[in-house]
């Protein structure tokens, strides 16, 4: 198969493998001199005419330019710049068809031509020896010079090598082989002098070697002009024989230099730089006349225009202006061609604008270029391979590249096929080989691409996944130091101190006991009248300093033991203390009750320890508050609720105590007893103490009105309902006032008027409320469900009770009902849930067979569980009782008052029937009447009562 | 009858000498983690869809090489499918892909700024970190690293966010294959015989 490449035994020429002998066609074009071409009124010039990164715009639409202004910029290092072909004004910037295969538009410069062809002021340089080659360089960048032969790549890179390299030879390409393309071969014959001045120009920039031009054997006229020009000077002209393709430049410069440029590699590696002669003649316009690149020579051909040759055609002449120029026949067109006939691509559009590369446009008739026959299948005659001037196998790659087998046609050197068409051109199958390359190359191509992007995602994918996994990490090794953290403390704390606590717990319990059991035998002792009761209360009174004591102590320990603990664990502790203290209060108010009722000696004193109890109690819940307060990392929701829920049970316990007052001070004067005023003024004192502490709760709810997602949110402070719950405690004091008095009245008591007088002052009390509720609500029309103004008979007092019942939101209560319905149903799941995670805790326990690790895992569970249901049963808790002080704050009564209410309406209607039952036949008309009539008030009134009950329970949501 | 022994215990030397240096090889140049799952996670096309089921390329291509089926690639084609069958010598299988008939149409992400509200879900559903912005503030895709794989098009609350498919440019557009035996070639074969 190896064909010496030395057939020509000649020592000027090598030969190279293959190649084919087409037609011509060159008579058609090479007899006319070159013309100049036409001047269109617009011109296109896409950005892209050349190789690389497309040109920058330096002007505007709308803008002017002058012949030779540089209009756009280099884009970048491999880049051309782009002048105005003539003068005239740019008026658009955007897409147009282009020179492409694909028949996509591309962004061009558009310009509208002025006609008077203005050149802006330029000038070059009569000696180029006196700017340095990088000076040349950048002339030749900056005058937009690209290979002229039909590549387009720019120059100024062909011509910039770096120190290292050096130049063997330097290689003029004038081969032109190509059929119909006549253009070098006419540049030549007419500006050979300015050819060899860009030679020049190009030797001076290289220093190569040697330097050669090679000319085929067809264009004698050319051969002789330029030898004539380049007489005397070192540039040899080699003449090559006619067969295409030797203007390859693999091929011209093995047939110049026998060197061959192996696969993969450029001219430069094997020390030869090769240039067309149009570009050198465009160097020489660019360097010696100062002129950049705005024109070039152009052939048309073809039988389908009547005057064929070559044309100076400005760059972005649209073709159908030169078609048009020269002569063309519609009718006869059928194919429009750009480039030679083998190596160009067929135009949809005419349109489409002559560029730096645009060597050729062929005007071809039917007859000319006829349609392609049909494709046949490949019967492996080899012809191809014979041809291929790469020395390729085109019927393996075509075989590869039909079956879509990319890696293989790339093994049998699929991307150093030149495209020349000598392959499709002997196929006896009229097979297009050359497009079945190209697609191939493109897909290899897109593979690459893809592959590369591909890359790119993976890598993209395996940071995100790392970035994600160590964000992962990072939270677990968080979590893990929070738990060891918290273990370590817990082990720190829960030392010596525990075991002091329970000690000291079960002593203060015992000594409680012991103290209880003497108080019920001194009481015992006193309802049997026995003589050692006051021994009995003595001992009772030295028990309770010991209880006290042990209390103390504990109180101490507790104090002492949580001093390292976290500040939830002294939250939890000041709350067991608070709770205690209360009880504490709680019992000794009881006490001092029982005391009052059975006017004991002692009854003040137990007061006055009741309330130092309070005191101290209170004490302890600000300390509570306090270090609630500095304990942000305290279970959620806790703080924000807490002070509102301390204040109003404060708040509850207060207006308890001031009632209880109440009632003792109405029992004592009831009973006439002396004490009636101290109790009534201690009542007093009692009271303004819970208006202090409900001011507060006011001030508090007012101040924490974020406190939405807990459960246990208090409702909105509303002044109306503040206001309300005034009303109704000043019309319950108002009514029991007046019971009393009536009371006094019928039993004749001295302090009757007295008691009316105090009746009347609470009721203007209560007119007072009333008129400020009724302007409240006035100013607040926006209340839903405000209740009707107060009526104008203030008097009756049943008429008050429902009124301020019935001002209660229901939205509120409907809200309410359900968060404690959801309270508990998480407060019987949690529970649940507790209760089985602990169930499981002592199976494992019982069998044994579990690591340690796992049952502290399950401990931690049933701990957390089990602190859940707690909060929830807070929570709940907090919520009924909440509740149950909303009844109050509305009715201005207990739940249990109302209840008694209740039930005390019912039995007296009760008892009314029964008299009524019996007077009926004894008693006369008149008193029967008065019976009757009296039993109607009291069902009223029992009904009022009832109703009154329901409605509270419903509305605060406590219906069980 | 010594000349057998003596065989005998030639071979049975060997076989330990043998044995004893193959044991020590397969220890020396042990190979870690199963070479073929790089091979197959190579071929597959690396869009981090999920349309196998997998939550990204990797994990599916452990999956093949625990013995899943290898035609579950929408976005790889039947190339992908093909290759892998190669490579694996298994049975050939065509490419399982029911409602996905433009797969093989690339495709790139792009949201609507104007519509975008700035949710960051998309962002968290990108495998490839293809989208930048913030909360509250308009995302936008950046196309030469989005894959197509439409994973951020369902978590969008306001569906501002579009597949579309991408254009060929200049630099990407390549020929066609022609048509084939019997078919007249595409007029834009400029390749005659004159």
């Amino acid at each position: 198969m190896i064909r010496t490449l030395f057939r020509s035994r000649s020592p000027k020429v090598f030969d190279f493998h293959g190649g084919i002998h087409p037609p011509e066609m060159k008579h058609l074009s090479n007899s006319t001199p070159i013309a100049p071409g036409p001047l269109p009124a617009q011109l296109v010039l896409p950005l892209n005419m050349h190789i690389g990164a497309p040109a920058k715009p330096l002007v505007a639409p709308g803008d002017r330019v002058l012949k030779g202004q540089m209009i756009a910029e280099p884009g970048g290092a491999v880049s051309a710049a782009i002048h105005a072909p003539t003068s005239g004004t740019i008026s658009a910037i955007g897409p147009r068809p282009i020179q492409h295969p694909s028949g996509m538009d591309a962004i061009c410069l558009v310009l509208d031509t002025d006609g008077k062809d203005e050149w802006v002021t330029h000038s070059g340089v009569t000696d180029y020896t006196e700017l340095s080659p990088g000076e040349l360089v950048d002339t030749i960048r900056h005058a937009g010079i690209a290979g002229m032969g039909g590549a387009g790549f720019p120059t100024s890179i062909k011509v910039n090598l770096g120190d290292h390299q050096r130049v063997e030879e330097l290689i003029i390409n004038a081969v032109e082989c190509e059929p119909y393309i006549t253009a070098d071969d006419r540049l030549m014959r007419e500006h050979a002098d300015e050819i060899i001045t860009g030679i020049h120009i190009l030797q001076y920039l290289l220093n190569p070697r040697r330097t050669l031009i090679g000319i085929e054997d067809n264009k004698p006229e050319a051969i002789s002009a330029i030898k004539r020009a380049c007489k005397g000077c070192d540039i040899e002209v080699r003449v090559v024989p006619t067969k295409y393709p030797s203007g390859g430049e693999k091929q011209i410069i093995q047939l110049l230099t026998g060197k061959e440029v192996q696969s993969g590699q450029l001219p430069a590696h094997v020390g030869v730089v090769c240039q067309n002669v149009g570009t050198a003649h465009a160097i020489k316009r660019a360097v010696v006349d100062g002129q950049p690149l705005i024109s070039r020579v152009t052939t048309l051909t073809g039988d389908g225009v009547a005057r064929p040759g070559n044309y100076e055609v400005l760059l972005g002449t649209p073709v159908r202006d030169l078609l048009s120029h020269g002569g063309v026949n519609p009718d006869a067109l059928e194919r429009l061609v750009m480039g030679g006939p083998m190596m160009g691509f067929t135009l949809h559009n005419p349109a489409v604008p002559v560029v730096k590369t645009t060597n050729c446009i062929i005007a071809a008739t039917p007859e000319e270029l006829p349609e392609p026959p049909e494709e046949q299948p490949c019967i492996r005659c080899g012809s191809c391979a014979e041809v291929c001037p790469a020395n390729l196998l085109p019927q393996q790659l075509y075989w590869h590249a039909k079956n879509d087998d990319l890696e293989k046609a790339q093994h049998h050197n699929l991307m150093d096929c030149i495209e020349c068409g000598a392959c499709a051109y002997v196929c006896p199958s009229h097979i297009p080989l050359v497009q079945y390359y190209r697609y191939a190359k493109g897909a290899v191509r897109q593979q690459a691409a893809d592959q590369l992007k591909a890359d790119k995602a993976r890598e993209r994918f395996e940071a995100r996944q790392a970035r994600i996994d160590a964000e992962k990490a990072e939270k677990e090794a968080r979590r893990q130091a929070r738990l060891e953290a918290n273990r370590k403390k817990k082990t720190d704390t829960a030392a010596a101190p525990a075991v002091d606590t329970a000690a000291l717990k079960q002593a203060s319990l015992e000594a409680s006991k012991a103290y209880k059991a003497a108080v019920k035998a001194a009481k015992e002792a006193e309802a049997n009248e026995a003589e050692n009761s006051a021994e009995l209360k003595a001992e009772a009174e030295r028990l309770k300093a010991v209880a006290d004591k042990a209390k103390a102590a504990v109180r101490d320990a507790k104090n002492a033991a949580p001093a390292a603990a976290p500040a939830e664990d002294r939250v939890a502790t000041l709350k067991k203390q608070v709770g205690d203290a209360s009880s504490a209060y709680k019992n000794a108010v009881k006490a001092a009750k029982e005391a009052e009722a059975n006017g004991d000696d002692n009854a003040a004193e137990l007061r006055a320890s009741a309330d130092t109890l309070k005191a101290e109690a209170d004490k302890l819940k600000a300390e509570l508050r306090e270090a609630k307060a500095n304990a942000p990392a305290a279970p959620a929701a806790a703080p924000q609720v807490d002070p509102v829920a301390e204040l109003k049970q404060k708040v509850g316990e207060a207006s308890s105590a001031y009632k209880a007052a109440v009632k003792a001070a109405k029992e004592a004067e009831a009973n006439g007893d002396d004490n009636a005023a101290e109790l009534r003024a201690s009542a007093d004192t009692l009271k303004a103490e819970a208006d202090t502490l409900k001011a507060e709760l006011r001030e508090a709810k007012a101040n924490a009105p974020a406190a939405t997602p807990a459960p246990a949110t208090p409702p909105p402070a509303d002044p109306l309902v503040e206001l309300k719950a005034k009303v109704g405690e000043a019309s319950a004091a108002y009514k029991a006032a007046v019971k009393a008095a009536k009371e006094a009245e019928e039993n004749r008591a001295e302090n009757a008027a007295a008691l009316r007088a105090e009746a009347d002052k609470l009721k203007a009390d209560a007119d007072h409320w009333k008129a400020e509720l009724r302007e409240a609500k006035a100013s607040a029309p926006a209340t839903p469900k405000a209740a009707p103004a107060t009526t104008d008979q203030p008097r009756i007092p049943e008429a008050t009770a429902p009124q301020s019942l019935a001002a209660v939101d229901p939205e509120e209560a409907a809200k309410r009902q359900k968060r404690l319905k959801g309270l508990k149903t998480a407060y019987n799941m949690a529970h649940k849930q507790y209760k089985e995670a602990h169930a499981a805790l002592e199976r494992a326990e019982r069998k044994e067979d579990v690591t340690a690790d796992e049952l502290n895992d399950m401990q931690r569970r049933v701990d957390k569980l089990k602190n859940k249901a707690d909060i929830a049963r807070d929570a709940l808790d907090a919520l009924v009782e909440e509740a149950k002080a909303d009844i109050r704050a509305h009715t201005g009564k207990d739940l249990k008052t109302l209840k008694l209410e209740a039930a005390r309406a019912e039995s007296a209607l009760a008892d009314k029937a029964i008299e009524l039952q019996r007077l009926r036949d004894s008693s006369s008309e008149e008193s029967l009447e008065a019976l009757n009539s009296e039993l109607k008030a009291l069902e009223a009134e029992a009904q009022i009562a009832r109703k009154a009950l329901k409605q509270a329970v419903e509305e605060q949501g406590l219906v069980e | 009858m010594s000349a057998v022994l003596i065989a005998i215990a030639a071979l049975l030397g060997l076989a330990a000498v043998f044995g004893a240096v193959l044991g020590f090889a397969s220890e020396k140049f042990k190979v870690e983690g199963d070479p073929i799952v790089d091979q197959i996670d190579d071929l597959l096309p690396q869009t981090q869809c999920g349309q196998c089921g997998h939550p990204g390329c990797r994990p599916y291509a452990e999956a093949i090489a625990e013995g899943e089926e290898h035609n579950r690639c929408p976005p790889g084609g039947q190339d992908t499918v093909d290759a892998l069958t190669d490579l694996l010598g298994r049975d050939e299988l065509t490419l399982d892909d029911e409602g996905a008939e433009d797969a093989n149409i690339p495709k790139v992400a792009y949201i609507r700024e104007d519509e975008c509200i700035g949710c960051t879900k998309c962002i968290q559903a990108c495998p490839v970190d293809a989208i930048v912005g913030a909360a509250k503030l308009m995302h936008t895709v950046m196309v030469d690293e989005c894959t197509g794989c439409d994973l951020c098009v369902e978590p969008c609350p306001v569906d501002c966010i579009d597949m579309v498919e991408v254009k060929p440019t200049l630099q990407t557009w390549g020929w066609h294959r022609p048509a084939g035996i019997g078919q007249r070639p595409d007029s834009r074969i400029e390749v005659v015989n004159l």
